[in-house]
C-alpha cells in the first residue's frame, strides 16, 4: 500500500476540522477538571471531617475505575435516571470528573509544598482563611502545581479519542469515518498519529515556558 | 475532661490592668505537658523576654499568645479581654474562630525564619495586611508601608522579593509587616536564630529602637543573652514548663537564685 497524497489532501480539511473539535473537548474537559479538582482538593482540607471523608471516597473512586466506563455510565445509565445528556455532554462531565479527581492530587501536593510557616505569617497578620488561599497559598501553590497540571493537560488531549465511542466527533471518530468509507486506513490513522504528535509536543514545551514565567513573575526561582 | 471556668473573670478589672496576662495556663500534647499552670502577667510598655534550655516551653508561650496553638487549660487575657474564651451567658467559653480573629488583632509576631511571602516584594509584604484587613486603601497602606522600611532600614530594597534578601533584611522587613498592622503587642520568637553572625546586630538595632522610642508592650524569646540584658525591663527563666526564676536582668543575669538558672547561665556563657 503506498501513501496517497491526493486523498490526503482530500481529507485533511476533515481531520482539521475534527481537531478543532478535539481541542475543544480536551480544553473544556480541562477546565471543568481543574475547578472541580480544586473543589476536591480544597474540601479534603477543611476541618469538617465527614467532607474530608466523602470527597477522598470520591476521588478514590474515580481513580481506581476506567474513564471509558465512566464515560458509558454518565451516557448509558443517566437516561434509566432520566437524565438525558447528549454526547459531548456527558463526555465533558465524564473526562472532567475524571481529570478532577488527578488534578486534586496535584493541586494537593501544591498546597502541602506551601511551608506551614507562610499558614503562621496569615495568622499573625490576621487573614481570614480566604485570604490566606486566595492571596498567599495558592499563588505559592502554582509552580510546583503547573509541572503536574501540565502534565493532564496533555493526559486529557490524548484520552479524547475515548469520547469516539459515544460518538463525539473528534479527531478519532472522524478518522474511523474517513477510514471505512474509502477502505483506507493508512492516512487518516497516521494523520491522527502526526496531529496528536505535534499537539503535544508543543503543549510540553509550553508549559514549561509558562512554569519558568509564572515562577519568575512571583519571584520565586 | 472540660476545665470549670466559672472562676476566670469574665473581664479584668481594677487598676493596673496588664497588657497580658496568662492565668494557670496549661498547654499539653498527649501526656506531653509542655507548660504547667503557667501564670504570667505584662504590663503595658513592658519589655519582657524568656529565656531557657530549649523544650522549656518557651517558644510555646509566645505561640498560644499568637493564637496559633491552642490551649488546654487556663485563659489568656490581652488587655483586660480573654483571648482564648469569650463571654458567653455570664461564663468563659473556648473562642470561636470569629472571636479570636477579632481577639488577635491587637497581636504581631516575629519568627525565626521570617515567613515573609516569597511572591511580594517587601513592600507589597507590608501592605497586604493593612490592605485586606483593616481596610486602609492601597496609597495610606503604601505610606505607612513605607515610613516603617525607612525606620528598619529597608527603604532602598522595597521593591526586592525576598529570595534577593539577606537574612537580617528578610527579618527587618517581617518586624515591618508586623507593625503595619499596628499592634499592642509584639512577639519575637527567636528573630536572629536563623541570621549569620554578622547580620545579627542590625535586627537587634531595629528592636532595641522599638523598645527605646516606641514603648510597645513586647514579648521576646532569644538566645541571645546579651541582647536581653541590654533591652529587657524583665527576664523569665523558663525551666520544664514552668517560670522557674524571674527577675530585673541585672538580678537574673549577674546574680541568679535558683541553681537550674546557675547551671544554665554558666552553660550558655561557657558555649559563647
Amino acid at each position: 500500500m503506498k501513501w496517497d497524497f491526493a486523498f490526503t489532501a482530500e481529507i485533511l480539511p476533515k481531520m482539521l476540522w475534527a481537531t478543532g473539535n478535539t481541542l475543544l473537548a480536551a480544553g473544556m474537559g480541562y477546565a471543568i477538571a481543574a475547578v472541580i479538582g480544586l473543589l476536591f482538593a480544597l474540601a479534603q482540607r477543611t476541618p469538617l471531617r465527614i467532607l474530608t471523608y466523602i470527597t477522598r471516597e470520591i476521588v478514590e473512586f474515580i481513580r481506581s475505575t476506567p474513564l471509558v466506563l465512566q464515560i458509558f455510565f454518565v451516557y448509558y445509565v443517566g437516561p434509566e435516571y432520566g437524565l438525558y445528556l447528549s454526547p459531548w455532554v456527558a463526555g465533558m462531565i465524564a473526562i472532567g470528573l475524571h481529570y478532577a479527581a488527578y488534578l486534586s492530587e496535584v493541586y494537593r501536593g501544591g498546597i502541602e509544598s506551601v511551608p506551614k510557616g507562610q499558614w503562621e505569617a496569615c495568622t499573625a497578620i490576621n487573614l481570614t482563611t480566604m485570604q490566606t488561599y486566595r492571596r498567599i497559598v495558592l499563588p505559592q501553590a502554582l509552580p510546583p502545581a503547573i509541572a503536574g497540571m501540565g502534565n493532564y493537560l496533555v493526559a486529557i488531549f490524548k484520552d479524547t479519542p475515548i469520547l469516539s465511542v459515544i460518538g463525539v466527533a473528534e479527531l478519532m471518530q472522524a478518522a474511523n469515518a474517513v477510514g471505512g468509507q474509502n477502505y483506507r486506513y493508512l492516512e487518516p490513522y497516521t494523520m491522527v498519529g502526526v496531529i496528536f504528535l505535534v499537539i503535544s509536543l508543543t503543549s510540553a514545551r509550553a508549559i514549561r515556558w509558562f512554569e519558568a514565567t509564572v515562577r519568575r513573575k512571583l519571584g520565586m526561582q | 475532661m472540660m476545665e470549670d471556668l466559672s472562676s476566670y473573670p469574665l473581664e479584668l478589672g481594677g487598676p493596673n490592668i496588664p497588657m497580658v496576662r496568662f492565668m494557670k495556663v496549661r498547654k499539653s500534647y498527649g501526656d506531653l505537658i509542655v507548660l504547667d499552670n503557667l501564670n504570667l502577667d505584662i504590663a503595658a510598655s513592658e519589655m519582657v523576654t524568656i529565656i531557657g534550655p530549649s523544650g522549656s516551653g518557651k517558644t510555646t508561650v509566645l505561640r498560644m499568645l499568637m493564637t496559633l496553638e491552642t490551649i488546654n487549660g487556663g485563659v489568656i487575657y490581652v488587655d483586660g479581654k480573654p483571648l482564648t474564651h469569650m463571654p458567653q451567658n455570664g461564663v468563659l467559653v473556648p473562642a470561636d474562630a470569629r472571636y479570636l480573629r477579632k481577639a488577635r488583632s491587637s497581636i504581631g509576631m516575629c519568627f525565626q525564619h521570617f515567613n515573609l511571602f516569597p511572591h511580594m516584594t517587601a513592600i507589597q509584604n507590608c501592605m497586604e495586611g493593612p490592605v485586606l484587613v483593616l481596610g486602609l486603601s492601597r496609597r495610606e497602606a503604601q505610606e505607612r508601608a513605607e515610613e516603617l522600611l525607612v525606620m528598619v532600614g529597608m527603604i532602598d530594597k522595597k521593591d526586592q522579593h525576598p529570595s534577593r534578601l539577606s537574612g537580617g533584611q528578610q527579618q527587618r522587613v517581617a518586624i515591618a509587616r508586623a507593625l503595619a498592622m499596628r499592634p499592642k503587642v509584639m512577639l519575637f520568637d527567636e528573630v536572629t536564630s536563623a541570621l549569620d553572625p554578622e547580620v545579627i546586630g542590625e535586627v537587634t538595632n531595629v528592636i532595641k529602637d522599638l523598645v527605646f522610642k516606641h514603648r510597645l508592650t513586647m514579648l521576646m524569646v532569644t538566645h541571645q543573652m546579651g541582647f536581653a540584658r541590654d533591652i529587657s525591663d524583665r527576664v523569665c527563666f523558663f525551666y520544664g514548663g514552668k517560670i522557674e526564676e524571674q527577675g530585673s536582668p541585672a538580678e537574673l543575669f549577674s546574680n541568679p537564685k535558683s541553681k537550674r538558672t546557675q547551671q544554665f547561665l554558666s552553660a550558655v556563657k561557657a558555649a559563647d
